[in-house]
Parts: C-alpha cells; structure tokens; sequence
C-alpha cells in the first residue's frame, strides 16, 4: 500500500500492522477436526511490544492518568496531588459556571437523565431545539443540527454531503474524525499538503467540472495549534466551484470577535457552506453540530446516519450547551484574557528554550516539540510530578511524526497560574535534559 | 503520449530525490517496504508525480498502490482517460 490512506487509520497507532497471512494459514485444522482460532488482537502485538518497551523505562503509562478530583476547570487531584490543568481543551472554562450548572442540575430534574432515542424518533425534547436555536443565534446561520458529538458530525456530514462520483479534498492533517468521515462515504479523497493554497488550488483545477467537491478544512490545527489561510483558501473554493466546510472545533467561543471562529476572524464566515464545531470544548459539555444557510440543509436530518442511529444527548447535556453557547456569545473579555495568557505562554517557552510548533501564538493551543517519544514521555512525567498536566500527543496522529506537549490555555487560568506553569516546564525541562 | 516505459523512467527518475537509501529500482520495489517511506515522503513524491503529468491520483488509488509498476500503471491508465 503507498500508505496515505494510514492516515485514513490514523485511530490505529501501529504502522499497517503485520501482513495478513496467506489464506492457507488462516485455518489450521486440527486433529480431532476442529479449526483453530486466528486470533485478531495478533496485529497490535507491535503496538502491544512499543508499550511495555516504554513502560519499562520507567515512565509511567501517559494515557492512563485518573483525575481523582476535579476542583475546578484550571485544578484537579491527580494521584493525590494537585494539579494545574493545561491539556484539557476547556478554553473558556465553562465547565463549572453556575448558570451552566445550574441549568443542567434543572434539567435533569424536569426531563430525567436521558432521552433513550433517536433524534428522528422520541429523542429530540425542548432542550434540544433550544440548544439549536442558540446555536443559529450564536453563528447568525439560518440552520443547526446538534449531533451526540462533534466525531459524529464530521463523520455524519462528511459522508452524507460526498457521495459516488464526488470528491472530498482535505488538509493531509486533518483530524481523524474528517479521514473517518472520508472513509465511511464513497467520495474519491484527494489530499493537499498542509495549509498549502497553491497545492489546493491546483488539484482543484485538475478535477472533473462538473462533479461535486467538498473542501473539508480546520480553523485551528490541534497538533501544533496553528491558524489556517481560510480567507485565501476559501476564496480559491469558490472560484472553482467547491462547497467548503471548516471544523472550527479549536477557535469556538475564543477566535473572532464574537467567537464564531477563523472564519469570523478572517472574514470569510458568509462565505463558507458548513461550519462544524464540538460542545466537548469551548462550550465545556460534550455533543456536536453543524450550522448553516444551505436552504435544503433540514433534510440532512433524514439522510445523514450518524444522526439517526444513535441516542440523542441527555437533556441535561443540551442545557448546559445552550447555557454555555448564549454565554459565550458576550465573553469578550474572557477571550482577550485567554489571549493574554496565550501569548505569555508562548514567550515564556520560548526565552526558556523549548521549540514551539508556532512562530507566535496562533490559538490556545502552544504545542512543545519534543525530541522523541522517550524524551517527550519523561518530559510528560516530570511536569506531573511537579502538578502539571499537558497533553502527551505522538505519531501517527502528530505531523512529521512529531512527539509533542501540547498545551491548551484557559480562560480560568490567572496571570500567576501561567507563571507557576513556566516555572514548572523550567524545573521540568532541566531535569529531563530537554532544554 | 508517454509509453509505459517512459513513465516508469520518469517515476523512477520522480523517486531519486527520495531515495535516501540507494534502494534499487525495479517493478516490484514497494515504497513503503523496500523504500521505507513515512506518509509525509509519500505526500511529496505523489505531488511530484501529479505535477508532472497533470493528473490527480486519489487516496483512493494510492491505497491499492504498492509499487512502483503499479504506480506505472496506474499513471498510464489516468493519461489514457
Ligand atoms: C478538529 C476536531 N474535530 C472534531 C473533534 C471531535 O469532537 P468531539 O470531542 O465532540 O467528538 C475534535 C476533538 O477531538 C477535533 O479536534
């Protein structure tokens, strides 16, 4: 296999995995005439082998911490001590506003805790019309469909909208829910170097007239944290005929002047055909969505099967959504906040030494290159022992197989916070040899 | 139009920037065994590849590619279409 399509698979961390064996292995027969069992958990013997190698190092295993305690959306209790958070994607820190709350504590009691359906059959309440609404009042977009999460809605639109015969042209960094919606649909997929306009645009020259296009793209990139060129790129799209959805997953709530994200920023939101965002970020609960002016956008609701063959969110879930999202259509303040502490983040690592994935702070999101996967994961472990958590983030769902500390800012965070946080990677750093 | 031939001593010619093994090139060379290309290397011959001939070859095909014949082939098929 030439191998792009492993980003395809990019929730499988092993490289392909062992080749099949040849179908005359497959059934070994034996004696007494019963055919022996191929076990199929054999292919992740490599990824099973990379681990313990790791563990036995000494490092403790980065995907399986436990937060004991969570005291608030900067602060949990991790293995009994506390610990600042700077890996969690809460930008703007709703998880624990008292309207939030409060509306979700509300609707748990008046509509009970889940909805046991479909939101096509008996699983769409009030709740979640007015998450809706507030939805299409926070975009100013004439339509919304709310999805259990933001996964599905990429994988649910992405295969819906690009059918036989289309083509879906996505950034060869894109986030595994967009390759998984390619494959689940039976577009043909064509990749562009990242953030690369001049590769889009020539491949999109190069495609049929007349056959349908989607241009699937990302307002922030979550490996390195950076900003795409959506003002030239979606330019290019119209001029060749292309329908554009972007996944503002990473800017919700914090980029823009009223936080409808890159697109808002770089002026091009009236522009774009889709917008795809998550709840289990900014909005600090967890489902999905996408908005839109498409006029024939409702009968989505019919045809797109992740939205149809799954429960619908809890009515708890969808008021703290609704909550959250009215909320964040008035946090200017909060967002310049984040800001602040983004940029500080940024200078500080970088007059410390590190090498950061941006050349300015570009999101939230300030993303540590580290050396290798050992040194990234004893750099990961050093700062846990000092009360930081970041997220540890590795090949093959890292660009340039790239092993990062990736750091996502607060709103909640204080300006002492973000200088304990330098303190710690410096501390950290000297200890690990990384700087 | 280019002959089978000549697109295989092109693509072989696409490759030796890449070949930072000296890796012999043959019909049945795998890129991602024999040449031990990551995704990213991958990315960058196909470009060169498409530029060259002016044609797209779909992640779609790129999947059932796994040498450089049937790269070959694949290029012909899309310049006689
Ligand atoms: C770019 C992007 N799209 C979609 C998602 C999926 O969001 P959710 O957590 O709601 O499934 C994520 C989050 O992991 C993301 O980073």
């Amino acid at each position: 296999m030439l191998n792009l399509f492993q980003h395809l698979m990019k929730t499988s961390p092993v490289d392909g995995g062992p080749e099949p064996k040849a179908i005359g292995d497959k059934q070994v027969q034996d004696d007494d005439g019963i055919t022996e069992m191929t076990d199929l958990l054999s292919k992740f013997d490599p990824l099973i082998q990379e681990r313990e190698t790791l563990l036995l190092t000494g490092v403790k295993d980065p995907y399986a911490l436990v937060m004991e305690e969570v005291k608030s959306p900067t602060v949990a209790i991790c293995n009994g001590k506390e610990t600042i958070l700077l890996g969690t994607y809460n930008y703007m820190g709703m998880t624990f506003d008292d309207d939030v709350r409060e509306a979700g504590v509300r609707a748990l009691e008046e509509f009970g805790s889940g909805t046991t359906g479909s939101r096509v059959l008996n699983g769409t309440y009030s709740g979640h019309k007015e998450c809706e609404e507030a939805l299409k009042e926070f975009y100013d977009m004439d339509h919304a469909m709310v999805f259990s999460t933001g996964y599905q809605a990429n994988l649910g639109i992405i295969s819906t909208l690009a059918g036989k015969g289309d083509y879906v042209i996505l950034d060869i960094d894109s986030h595994a829910s967009i390759y998984d919606g390619c494959a689940m649909g039976n577009a043909e997929i064509v990749a562009f170097r990242h953030n690369d306009v001049e590769a889009l645009e020539k491949r999109l020259k190069r495609l049929p007239e007349d056959a349908g296009k989607l241009v699937v793209l990302e307002g922030v990139y979550s490996m390195l944290g950076d900003v795409a060129p959506l003002k030239e790129m979606i330019r290019i799209c119209k001029e060749n005929g292309a329908m554009t959805l972007v996944d503002e997953a990473h800017s919700m709530g914090f980029i823009g002047d009223n936080g409808r994200g890159v697109v808002e920023a770089q002026g091009v939101i009236d522009d774009v055909d889709f917008i795809i965002g998550t709840f289990s970020k900014s909005v600090g609960t967890v489902g999905g969505f996408c908005v839109s002016n498409h006029p024939k956008f409702e009968i989505l609701r019919l045809a797109c099967r992740p939205y149809v063959f799954t429960a619908s969110l809890p009515p708890s879930v969808v008021a703290t959504a609704a909550t959250s999202i009215r909320k964040l259509m008035h946090s200017g303040n909060k967002r310049a906040h984040l800001w602040e502490n983004s940029k500080k983040l940024h200078q500080g690592l970088r007059d410390l030494g590190f090498e950061i994935g941006t050349p300015e702070a570009q999101s939230a999101i300030i993303a540590v290159i580290m050396p290798d996967m050992e040194r990234g994961a004893m750099m990961w472990q050093a700062l846990l022992e000092e009360g930081l958590y970041v997220n540890l983030a590795r090949p093959p769902a890292t660009p340039a197989n790239m092993t990062l500390l990736r750091c996502s800012l607060c709103a909640e965070h204080t300006s002492e916070q973000v200088d304990q946080i330098l303190g710690m990677f410096e501390a950290a750093g000297k200890a690990v040899g990384a700087i | 139009m280019a002959s089978r031939e000549e697109i295989m001593a092109k693509v072989s010619e696409l490759i030796g920037p890449f070949n930072n093994k000296g890796v012999e090139l043959k019909e049945d060379t795998t890129f991602q065994g024999d040449l031990e290309w990551d995704s990213l290397t991958v990315m960058d011959f196909v470009a060169a590849v498409e530029d060259e001939y002016d044609i797209i070859i779909t992640m779609n095909m790129q999947a059932e590619i796994e040498n450089i014949g049937q790269l070959s082939s694949a290029v012909a098929k899309l310049m006689d279409d």
